[in-house]
């Protein structure tokens, strides 16, 4: 297999973005990603274009987004796997260029969240689940979340403080971060006093529905090289999947077992161990969700992620910074922007280009 | 009567299963066995994984135990009237899970992970029908 690099990185603010559509949010991301790589937008074979379709009016969505971007007549076609979209478009836009099939692809990820009138978002909400089993009882997404958070707090004594002291750090780095939704510090108090939405996740353990973009360019390594002096190489990936059906999950409600298996396949690729792991970006949709992942990573012992919080070892002077550029929690998190956009954040902690929230 | 009057709200009327609903109003819980494998399945599958066999309905007691659960104060659009309720994830004494919500006879602050539960059938309005999970 070719090595690939990403060599162009491109986001639009997040946040409540109704001056603009889907398609001019995503040339924002486009062309500050096409003018970070240096190259001709004809340079490009090939767009990847990222959304969890449900919340976009417009069918098709890859039709409009890549004839706006000038990319006819190259092949574009659109990646749904709701919040993992434009992760998985990565994958894909990889495996484009490692086989040698193309040279330079764009992987564009975008949502529009807000633009859906609010019985839209609850009339999307109610099918969150598997439609057949479970949202004739009326679940929601956070719903889902808080009871793996009260499965942890019961199997590992996790509390309610540590799910808040995710929230604090992740709006501490939001407020550094001019792209952020939310660019304001809070308190462990605050996130406590919020107002419950699904017991006992409370507002500020939650994410917000956001519109936004995140654009990056991926190629072979014989481009790469001629187009950049920093090329960023992946060194593994992996994906994984989990049953839809939370009664398909087990019994163990406290691990995503999707992760477990997406990072081994990352690990073993790239050769090495969690340990060697200097800064991450992880899916913290909800406080409870990066408790999790800390340990699904690998970066610390089961039922330890609460422990890792609590002595702020995920801030950048800790053992693991992770999240610092705000995260899902403050950033802000339009659906399928959100895979492009965190690796646009570890794009730039690599080039060292991360200003404030440099970790050394 | 159909699937499609499975709930509060359901999504899907079309499915191999409608006996499930005939039992459920017979106030019986059925879930699925192989006859190959012997597996038994809630919710029920006409198709085993074992990719083999073909199924049986069992009935199942309904005894099971408290996974885990939450309390929603932020719902979907067609229950914005019920908040706050609980849903909840338990496992039958047979094995299999079911996710369900709560009866309004268990008090909120008194759910607690690991609590004996009882599936049983419940009438809605609109000659609908569901399960829900009570004290046993």
């Amino acid at each position: 297999m070719k090595k690939v690099a990403i060599v162009g990185v491109g986001q639009t603010k997040f946040g409540k973005r109704s001056d603009a559509s889907i398609r001019e949010i995503a040339f924002e991301a486009f062309k500050e990603a096409v003018e970070d790589a240096g190259i001709m937008r004809g340079e490009i074979e090939a767009s990847v274009i990222c959304s969890a379709t449900h919340y976009d009016k417009q069918r098709t969505p890859a039709g409009v987004v890549a004839e706006y971007l000038g990319l006819n007549p190259q092949p574009t076609f659109n990646v749904e796997a709701v919040c993992a979209s434009s992760g998985v478009g990565v994958r894909n836009a990889w495996a484009l260029i490692s086989s040698g099939l193309h040279d330079i692809v764009a992987v564009v990820g975008f949502q529009k969240m807000t633009e859906l009138r609010s019985d839209e978002v609850q009339e999307v909400m109610g099918r969150s689940g598997d439609v057949m089993w479970e949202s004739p009882f009326g679940p929601t997404m956070p719903a889902y979340f808080a009871m793996y958070a009260n499965a942890h707090m019961h199997k590992y004594g996790t509390k309610e403080e540590q799910l808040a002291k995710v929230a604090v750090k992740n709006h501490f780095y939001g407020a550094k971060n001019p792209k952020a939704m939310f660019q304001k510090e809070i308190a462990v108090g605050d996130v406590l006093k919020s107002r419950p939405i699904a017991s006992p996740l409370k507002q500020f353990d939650c994410c917000a529905n956001s519109d936004g973009a995140a654009c990056l360019i991926l190629a072979s390594e014989e481009k790469a090289r001629k187009i950049t002096d920093t090329p960023v190489w992946i060194a593994g990936l992996g994906l994984g999947s989990s049953p839809m059906t939370l009664t398909g999950r087990g019994t163990d409600l406290t691990s995503f077992g999707c992760a477990v298996e997406a990072s081994r396949q990352a690990y073993k690729m790239a050769g090495i161990t969690p340990i060697d792991i200097d800064v991450a970006e992880v899916h913290d949709c909800f406080t409870i969700t990066e408790i999790i992942n800390y340990e699904d990573l690998g970066f610390c012992q089961r039922g330890q992620g609460s422990k890792l919080i609590e002595e702020g070892q995920t801030y950048i002077d800790g053992k693991i910074p992770v999240n610092v550029d705000g995260g899902l929690l403050a950033k802000g998190h339009p659906v399928g922007a959100t895979g492009a956009s965190q690796i646009r954040t570890l794009v730039q902690q690599l080039r060292g280009e991360a200003g404030e929230t440099q970790v050394l | 009567m159909s699937f499609g009057k499975f709930g509060k709200v359901s999504y899907v009327a079309e499915t191999k299963l409608q006996d499930f609903m005939k039992c459920l109003e017979q106030g019986k819980i059925m879930g699925s066995k192989c006859k190959n494998c012997n597996r038994v399945y809630f919710p029920p599958r006409i198709d085993c994984d074992c990719m083999m066999g073909e199924p049986e309905w069992i009935e199942l007691k309904g005894d099971c135990k408290l996974v885990t659960f939450t309390v929603v104060h932020f719902a979907p659009a067609s229950f914005k009237g019920d908040v706050p309720y609980a849903l909840g994830v338990a496992q039958f004494e047979e094995g299999p899970m079911v996710f369900a919500s709560f009866s309004k006879e268990i008090r909120l602050e008194d759910i607690m992970i690991g609590m004996q539960l009882r599936l049983v059938p419940l009438k809605l309005e609109g000659d609908k029908i569901v399960y829900e999970l009570r004290k046993p």
